[in-house]
């Protein structure tokens, strides 16, 4: 018989045994009273013959069954009844797992997006960052990408390797596009040959760009991206062989790259080819990011190997121009350091993801020892009925098994509705978007994380399940029927369970609001240090670039960049108006230039590497940077061509040993470079970021003359950010007013980067406020929850012991002795609680390190603070069911008897 | 259930030969089930009400038996158990293996006895 006809019939079956074995008592019942039994006792006879009825109903039943699924199912359903009964322990205990496992769900996607999953391209593990080590090259080679290629040794690399499919190298960029719609502003990767062919991602529509777009006096051609193609033309096709004006340069569109494609992690509108020209290139030049593809099979050390062995060569083949050492850059000692491409991409986000991810299993934990409370006391009022069970015959897996049926049902209803949550939170997230999560775009919920969802839900159910299942299961050796338990007093054995829980509690709680606090304290520390500007909500900074195709002489940049300056200030609202190479904090890749001080000898060795940027007047009020010493650039200074420079304060220090002395010295480059004067010291300023050290910075005027070239020639740069001081500063009126502003000196010039200062300190901040939010969020969870821990271990004593204190008081006992009892036995789990989360805390937050700022992983005050608060919290959360058990009436509490 | 220490119980393959050759007979309820198959056997063989039911629903599932609703002469709703054709074929299979493991079970007992 199919097994769906049975499952139908089932109900009939199921009434045939019932109607048969009625039946054959019945005629048996007949029999006995035809032989003189009256009709009772012959009914009891019958019965004590058959034997257990139900029983026997419950076998034959089973041959239509799956009996162990079924059993189950029954458990199931049973379990699923007594909740419904008791609603409020149900949405308690379903709301914390939910949140619980939401949260660990959602960190897990993130986690899982973002550092587990390959790159989004083929075979993406052949892929690597060309990361160079250079540790001679003083500040050229940081942190973030390691010393990047010079276009010449892309060329030798390329031709000469023998362990790469490919290799290209890259350069975000921005360009203005006009003939489309208004002139704007968009965001350009300027890519070698090389570069699709190592991501490996077929276009669209058209084709890559290939070696004929790499040729500089060849056809000028442009790759759109998928976004850009949509939102400006609309997914036409039509659009291949469109040509379009970028930085006023005629480019033909020959491919769209697909939906999702992105440049390692940026992305872009435009992919433009950077068409090297051979005949030109010298060995300076670090500016760009290096891709590769390795031939199969080939590790990361025979990659170095082999480009290691090229470095050489690349110094043999090119120069910094005629007279030039091209052995230079052996002090340098450079060497190739190559790592994943993923490697790259994730940076330093993995502590920061870890540190959350370990945070909020912790909170599941806690969760998890508070929902083992809860069901605890329910086991316990199920005491009873579970011991007449065991002494019925009920096996003791049997009754195991009911107990974590329910628990592991109540995960996995938690984890149904924990998927909601973690869904909506991804969702907050992406919308949030905070700038320096690498993969942004890749975060969702998908079959891992779903699975991580159900692994942790059903663990989870175990988890809390397994500790009153161990002490039900037990119970049969010592059956607590009838009332036994009204007149005993707190059984010692059951309470001990549930203080082991709440000293765990305490002391993962400790661990969190340590760490929790430690990142208060770093952020603190970070808020109070000065950035080297001021009021940074009142600036506003914006991006203009002035290319060569439309004003090609430098002084008329110069003129352009004071005229829009000039009409800047006209804005009613604006205080001052200044612009700079690049402002603090605007990941502009630095700039770098070896510095000489007039009176010092540097035969022993190079002089060091100096960030430089280009300021005009005014720039430093607009900024609120403190004119320490001497006077700013005045425009009269700019188109005079005087030689003068401004220094930062820790550059006068370190070289004249104080800002006031540096006034009236003089610096230069390089011998064939006239001696510029200091005229002025300005503040510190930290450019990468609050947590990095400001560096010793040179500021020339923003107009000078080109000190590289042979005959005198003026140079400015033609990518500035302008700072406007205003209390307007980001308003929607404010923005639009500049970028009238702007047009009225050049219609054709797009506004670009357009922030607050504000934004950009900020984002600076970003990481260690993303990572003090999500341990904020966790320390208080799993405060609250130990307390409503330490609150129901403490009440459930008072109700136990009620007719114990009743005896007390009628003795004469004092209530505040009877308070301080309570309160005491919360404190002793607190202390134990403490010290055992003291221990871990001091190990687990060695791990944060990276993360803090100013403070030590063991900061004492931290160490010190968090017992006390935890102390406090449990004082109070005992308080109260302790003034509920001196507030017991004796008269009441031995009524019971 | 009445334990009469004389009587062994069936083993499941025999109960089940048991009930289909009385069925054979005539369509009964399980109570006449468990008296006829006593009565014929002389008292030698006594059904185990516990082994009964679990039986006859297994053969039911297995399609030998059909259960027939009825209404007994008091009134009081009854099931009689009928042989289906599928339980007649079973019913010849069975009977003929029995004989033969009864045969060879004779032949081993005579030949240890001598």
């Amino acid at each position: 018989m199919p097994w769906f006809a049975q499952l139908l019939s089932r109900g009939r079956r199921y009434d045939d045994i019932s109607v048969s074995i009625q039946e054959h008592i019945e005629h048996r019942v007949d029999e006995l009273m035809a032989d003189g039994s009256s009709r009772t006792q012959a009914e009891r006879t019958a019965r004590r013959e058959f034997g257990n009825v139900a029983l026997l109903e419950q076998r034959s039943r089973e041959v239509w069954q799956w009996p162990a699924l079924e059993s189950i199912l029954a458990d199931l359903k049973f379990t699923l009844r007594r909740l419904r009964k008791s609603p409020g322990f149900a949405v308690t205990v379903l709301l914390t797992l939910a949140i619980g496992i939401g949260a660990n769900t959602a960190v897990f996607s993130v986690v899982n997006s973002v550092l587990l999953k390959p790159l989004p391209y083929p075979d993406s593990e052949q892929l690597v960052a060309l990361w160079l080590n250079a540790p001679g090259a003083g500040g050229l080679a940081n942190f973030t990408s390691g010393l990047q290629l010079s276009s010449s040794m892309y060329l030798t690399f390329s031709q000469h390797n023998r362990t790469f499919q490919s290799m290209g190298i890259w350069t975000p960029s921005t360009a203005s596009v006009t003939g489309v719609a208004e002139p704007e502003e968009v965001r350009t990767a300027m890519i070698s040959d090389g570069i699709l062919e190592t991501l490996q991602v077929p276009p669209v529509a058209g084709r890559w760009l290939s070696q004929v777009d790499q040729d500089p006096h060849g056809r000028k051609s442009v790759v759109l991206s998928y976004g850009y193609w949509q939102h400006r033309f609309g997914g036409d096709r039509r659009v291949l062989g469109r040509t379009i004006q970028v930085d006023a340069q005629s480019r033909e569109i020959v491919g769209v790259m697909p939906r999702g494609f992105r440049l390692v992690d940026r992305d872009f509108d435009l992919l433009i080819p950077l068409a090297l020209d051979r005949s030109n290139q010298k060995l300076a030049g670090f500016g760009y990011d290096g891709i590769g593809r390795l031939k199969p099979g080939i590790p990361l050390s025979q990659a170095d190997a082999d480009i290691a062995r090229l470095i050489p060569a690349w110094m043999d083949s090119w120069s910094n121009g005629p007279g030039s050492n091209s052995h230079f850059y052996e002090r340098w000692r450079i060497t190739p350091g190559f790592r994943s491409l993923k490697q790259k991409v994730i940076g330093g986000v993995d502590s920061v993801l870890w540190v959350v991810m370990a945070t909020v299993g912790l909170v599941m934990l806690i969760a998890c020892t508070n929902v083992a409370n809860l069901l605890l006391v329910r086991a316990e009022s199920r005491h009873q009925e579970l011991s007449i069970r065991s002494a019925l015959g009920a096996g003791r897996m049997r009754i195991a098994r009911e107990l974590l049926i329910e628990s592991v049902s109540l995960g996995l209803m938690g984890g149904i509705i924990a998927i909601g949550i973690a869904f909506a939170s991804l969702r907050l997230l992406v919308a949030i978007g905070p700038t320096n999560l690498p993969r942004l775009s890749e975060v969702s919920l998908d079959a891992r994380a779903l699975g991580f969802t159900f692994a942790l839900s059903v663990l989870s159910g175990l988890l809390f399940g397994s500790i009153p299942a161990l002490r039900y299961a037990r119970t049969q050796h010592a059956p607590m029927m009838g009332g036994a338990n009204r007149t005993a007093s707190a059984g010692h054995a059951r309470l001990r369970s549930r203080n082991v829980l709440v000293v765990a509690q305490v002391a993962m709680a400790l661990v969190l609001l340590v760490s929790a606090l430690l990142m208060i304290r770093t952020f603190a520390a970070l808020r109070n240090v000065q950035p080297g500007f001021a009021d940074p909500q009142h600036l506003q900074t914006m991006r203009i670039w002035i290319p060569d195709l439309l004003v090609s002489d430098p002084q008329m940049v110069t003129h352009l960049q004071n005229n829009i300056a000039d009409k800047l200030a006209a804005i009613p609202g604006v205080t001052s108006v200044g612009f700079a190479g690049t402002v603090p904090m605007q990941n502009i890749d630095p700039n770098w230039d070896e510095i000489r001080i007039e009176g010092k000898n540097y035969e022993a060795g190079e002089p060091p590497l100096r960030l430089f940027n280009y300021v005009s007047p005014s720039y430093f009020t607009s900024m609120g940077t403190r004119l320490v010493a001497g006077r700013d650039f005045t425009w009269t200074d700019l188109y005079g061509l005087r030689p003068r420079v401004i220094v930062s304060e820790n550059f006068a220090r370190e070289s004249w040993g104080s800002a006031s002395a540096a006034v009236g010295k003089r610096l230069r480059q390089f011998s064939s470079m006239p001696w510029q004067e200091v005229i002025g010291v300005v503040e510190d300023v930290r450019m990468h970021g609050v947590d990095e050290n400001a560096p010793a910075i040179v500021y020339w005027p923003a107009m000078l003359n080109d000190p590289y070239a042979q005959k005198p020639t003026i140079s400015a740069p033609r990518f500035v950010t302008f700072a406007i001081r205003s209390s307007r500063a980001g308003t929607e009126s404010f923005l639009s007013q500049v970028q009238q502003a702007v047009w009225s000196v050049n219609g054709s010039l797009p506004l670009a980067s357009v922030n607050t200062m504000q934004e950009l300190y900020s984002q600076s901040l970003a990481r260690t406020s993303f990572t003090l939010v999500m341990l904020a969020i966790a320390g208080t969870m799993a405060l609250a929850l130990s307390l409503i821990g330490i609150y129901g271990v403490i009440s459930y004593t008072v109700s136990q012991r009620t007719r114990e204190i009743g005896i007390r008081l009628a003795l004469g006992a004092q209530k505040s002795v009877l308070r301080w009892m309570f309160v005491r036995s919360a404190l002793i789990l607190t202390a134990v609680g403490v010290a055992i989360g003291l221990g871990a805390a001091a190990t687990l937050t060695q791990l944060m390190k990276k993360l803090l700022f100013g403070i030590s992983p063991l900061d004492p005050l931290t160490f010190v603070a968090v017992p006390l608060i935890l102390a406090t919290a449990a004082t109070l959360a005992s308080y109260l069911p302790a003034r509920r058990a001196a507030g017991v009436d004796p008269v009441e509490a031995l009524r019971s008897e | 259930m009445a334990k009469n220490p004389e009587h062994r119980d069936l083993f499941p393959g025999a109960l089940e030969v048991m009930i289909l050759q009385s069925l054979r007979l005539k369509p009964m309820h399980g109570y006449a089930l468990v008296k006829h198959i006593k009565q014929v056997s002389e008292d030698l063989l006594q059904v185990e009400e516990g082994s009964l039911y679990p039986a006859l629903q297994r053969m039911l599932k297995e399609g030998w038996l059909e259960a027939e609703a009825g209404t007994s002469t008091k009134g009081r709703p009854t099931r009689i158990y009928r042989l289906t054709d599928a339980g007649i074929r079973h019913l010849e299979k069975e009977v003929i293996s029995f004989e033969k493991m009864f045969d060879g079970i004779t032949r081993v007992l005579t030949v240890a006895k001598t």
